[in-house]
């Protein structure tokens, strides 16, 4: 029986941008990107669900980020998670990795006690790598980084296949121990549809105050207590909840800024064009020549 | 006054030193001449004083040398424990590490432990005096990146930190060894294994001498998403067979799977400058250009004749590949065999 946190995130779909979301001077705007689940992640996720699948146990599933983001822990209830905790306040906003794997350290520490935490390698949005080795190191556990495999789990240690420049390495680590995934480790599961007739409901405190607006706040806590009752009700652990420092959250806890921001505009137009035509090609290898590159 | 120290993390695996880290070294001496500060070498390893040793072949004023059987290999609590005491010792204002693997792996949990600023995969470092708030910071270190899916170049700053710290792909500086290095002098570092060092434990590892070289390249014919599959990339292999190229990819290629990743040219795969560079259906995000837009002489091959492509191509191609690089063989050979 292993219990194990796993980090997910909801992010913009950076990688699809199309021209719906370019404005007028080329330049993207943010607003209109789908938010998406992370895929990493999801992997994340599947990892732990495997190792419950295998050994018993408990997954939880957590995410910091703005109200909106309690879509991705209905998805990870859709897929088998037991528990999720959307962590989020507007003291959050803003941050860095810092200021994020702080947090969520401190999330984890009110969760209780743990064996594993998964976590994606890196998030689309930034592709930093960071916010995991950081919570490692706040949790004071060490990580693993780059999973691929899981090779088992004995006597307190899990073993573990992990990409490493040019190769692999096989590491066995004592638990608990932070593990982050990659890509092509796993193949997360579908949604199941029994989950998602059981949780599609599953509701944050922001989105029941959302669904009774206008109602007393006792009517809200009715709602709430409804909810819990029906097991749809999903936690939200605030600044205050937690206890954190404030000044190690959000913009004041972030210690890298953006001091500047250039759009980029990708314009078209080469220097010379050549036609897609024998004709074309033989002028092309010509000028190649007399560029010296042949 | 303390000097203003530069460092760089010098990689090793299996006592070869990773080719980043001497890219590294070169960048880290332009910055500390700009800051009239000195270069300094970390190295960590075992029986790999020669690694010190070499690094003052790329400018290091001096090397920081821990030596020690027990890290052989790389592995995350012993590492980040030296560079944290390290750290807390001398106060270097800039660390820079390669953002390889290890390197990844590392630097974040040292600037967490340290507190640190850290900027991951910057394409560009320089110094600069920056006004940010109204306040005066003298000597920052802008640390440049592509962000936000490519859409906008960020400069990152710490400014109110002391280590700065960021992590850079192999290939994205160049390496320049020095005209006149500096004297050797390596400063040797005791290392005492403590228990939580042990916790975990490399089994095994595999490492391959990669038959891929992208950076040493002369000539590069390079696919992305808009060939649409697997088997078009044949095209670019007979291309390249037939002038002396190597075949690499865009990120969207490799995610697609049409290529593997270790042939992945851009921000977070390697940066070429080879004298060809031949993009076939590859649009070109800033991502892709920050790793070929160096290339002497650049041809894009794309459908679309609005791809940001053109906009960096010497020679543009408006047409299909799979008409396109058959007729450029066909010419190519008649031309020069």
């Amino acid at each position: 029986m292993f219990k194990s946190i796993v980090l997910v995130k909801q992010v913009p779909d950076t990688a699809n941008i199309t021209g719906k979301v370019m404005k007028d001077d080329g330049t993207v705007n943010r607003s209109m990107l789908p938010a998406i689940f992370n895929y990493e992640d999801k992997v994340a996720l599947e990892f732990a669900l495997q190792i419950k699948d295998t050994y018993g146990g408990k997954v939880i599933a957590i995410t910091m980020g703005p109200a909106r983001a309690a879509d991705i822990l209905r998805e990870c209830l859709f897929m088998g998670a037991d528990e999720v905790y959307a962590i989020s306040d507007r003291k959050f906003a803003g941050a860095d990795t810092l200021a994020t794997s702080y947090v969520l350290s401190e999330a984890i520490k009110k969760i209780g006690d743990y064996d594993f935490i998964f976590a994606g390698r890196q998030a689309i949005d930034g592709d930093t790598a960071q916010v995991g080795p950081q919570t490692a190191e706040k949790l004071e556990i060490p990580q693993i980084t780059y999973a691929e495999e899981i090779l088992g789990i004995k006597d307190g240690k899990i073993k573990i296949k992990k990409k490493i420049d040019g190769g692999y390495e096989i590491v066995q680590c004592k638990m608990p121990v932070l593990i982050t995934v990659l890509k092509g480790a796993a193949e997360p599961r579908p949604f199941q549809a029994k989950r998602i007739m059981a949780y599609k409901g599953a509701k944050t405190l922001t989105e029941l105050e959302k669904l009774t607006e206008g109602n007393s706040l006792l009517y809200v806590d009715t709602m709430k207590h409804e909810y819990e009752e029906r097991n749809l009700f999903i936690e939200t652990y605030s600044a205050d909840d937690l206890k954190v420092d404030e000044s190690r959250c959000g913009i004041k806890g972030s210690p890298t800024k953006v001091h500047k921001v250039e759009s980029v505009v990708l314009s078209g137009g080469s220097k010379e064009l050549i036609e897609p035509t024998r004709d074309g090609m033989g002028i092309l290898i010509d000028k190649l020549l007399e560029d010296r590159i042949f | 006054m303390h000097k203003n120290e530069v460092w760089v993390f010098v990689e090793q695996r299996n006592g070869k030193p990773a080719d980043v880290s001497f890219e590294l070294l070169s960048k880290g001496r332009k910055l500390a001449d700009s800051m009239k500060g000195v270069l300094k070498a970390i190295v960590i390893g075992h029986d790999v004083k020669g690694i010190a040793t070499e690094t003052f072949k790329y400018g290091a004023n001096e090397a920081i040398l821990v030596d020690h059987p027990d890290l052989k290999l790389f592995r995350t609590m012993p590492y980040t424990r030296i560079m944290n005491d390290l750290i807390k010792q001398h106060n270097p204002r800039i660390i820079l590490f390669g953002a390889t693997v290890y390197g990844r792996d590392l630097a974040p949990r040292v600037a967490s432990n340290t507190k640190s600023g850290l900027t991951a995969d910057c394409t560009d470092l320089k110094i600069s005096d920056v006004k940010y708030l109204g306040k005066d910071y003298p000597q920052l270190l802008l640390q440049i990146r592509p962000a936000f899916g490519g859409n906008i170049v960020a400069t990152i700053i710490t400014p109110d930190v002391h280590v700065q710290m960021a992590t850079v792909r192999e290939g994205v500086m160049e390496m320049h060894p020095c005209e006149k290095p500096f004297p050797v002098k390596i400063t040797e570092v005791a290392y005492k294994p403590i228990d939580i060092d042990g916790i975990l434990e490399v089994i095994e590892q595999h490492v391959e001498e990669s038959k891929v070289n992208l950076k040493g390249a002369p000539i590069i014919v390079a696919g992305g998403y808009g060939l649409g599959s697997k088997e078009n990339f044949k095209l670019l292999h007979d291309l390249a067979h037939v002038i002396g190229g190597e075949v690499a990819g865009s990120r969207a290629a490799v995610d697609a799977g049409f290529i593997g990743s270790e042939r992945q040219v851009g921000q977070t795969g390697v940066t070429v400058r080879p004298k060809l560079y031949i993009a076939v259906g590859i649009s070109g995000a800033i991502q892709h250009r920050a790793g070929m837009q160096e290339a002497k002489k650049i041809i894009a091959i794309n459908t679309d004749p609005d791809a940001p492509i053109f906009g960096v191509s010497h020679y543009g191609i408006v047409g299909d590949a799979a008409q396109v690089i058959p007729l450029l063989i066909e010419t190519y050979k008649n031309k020069l065999k």
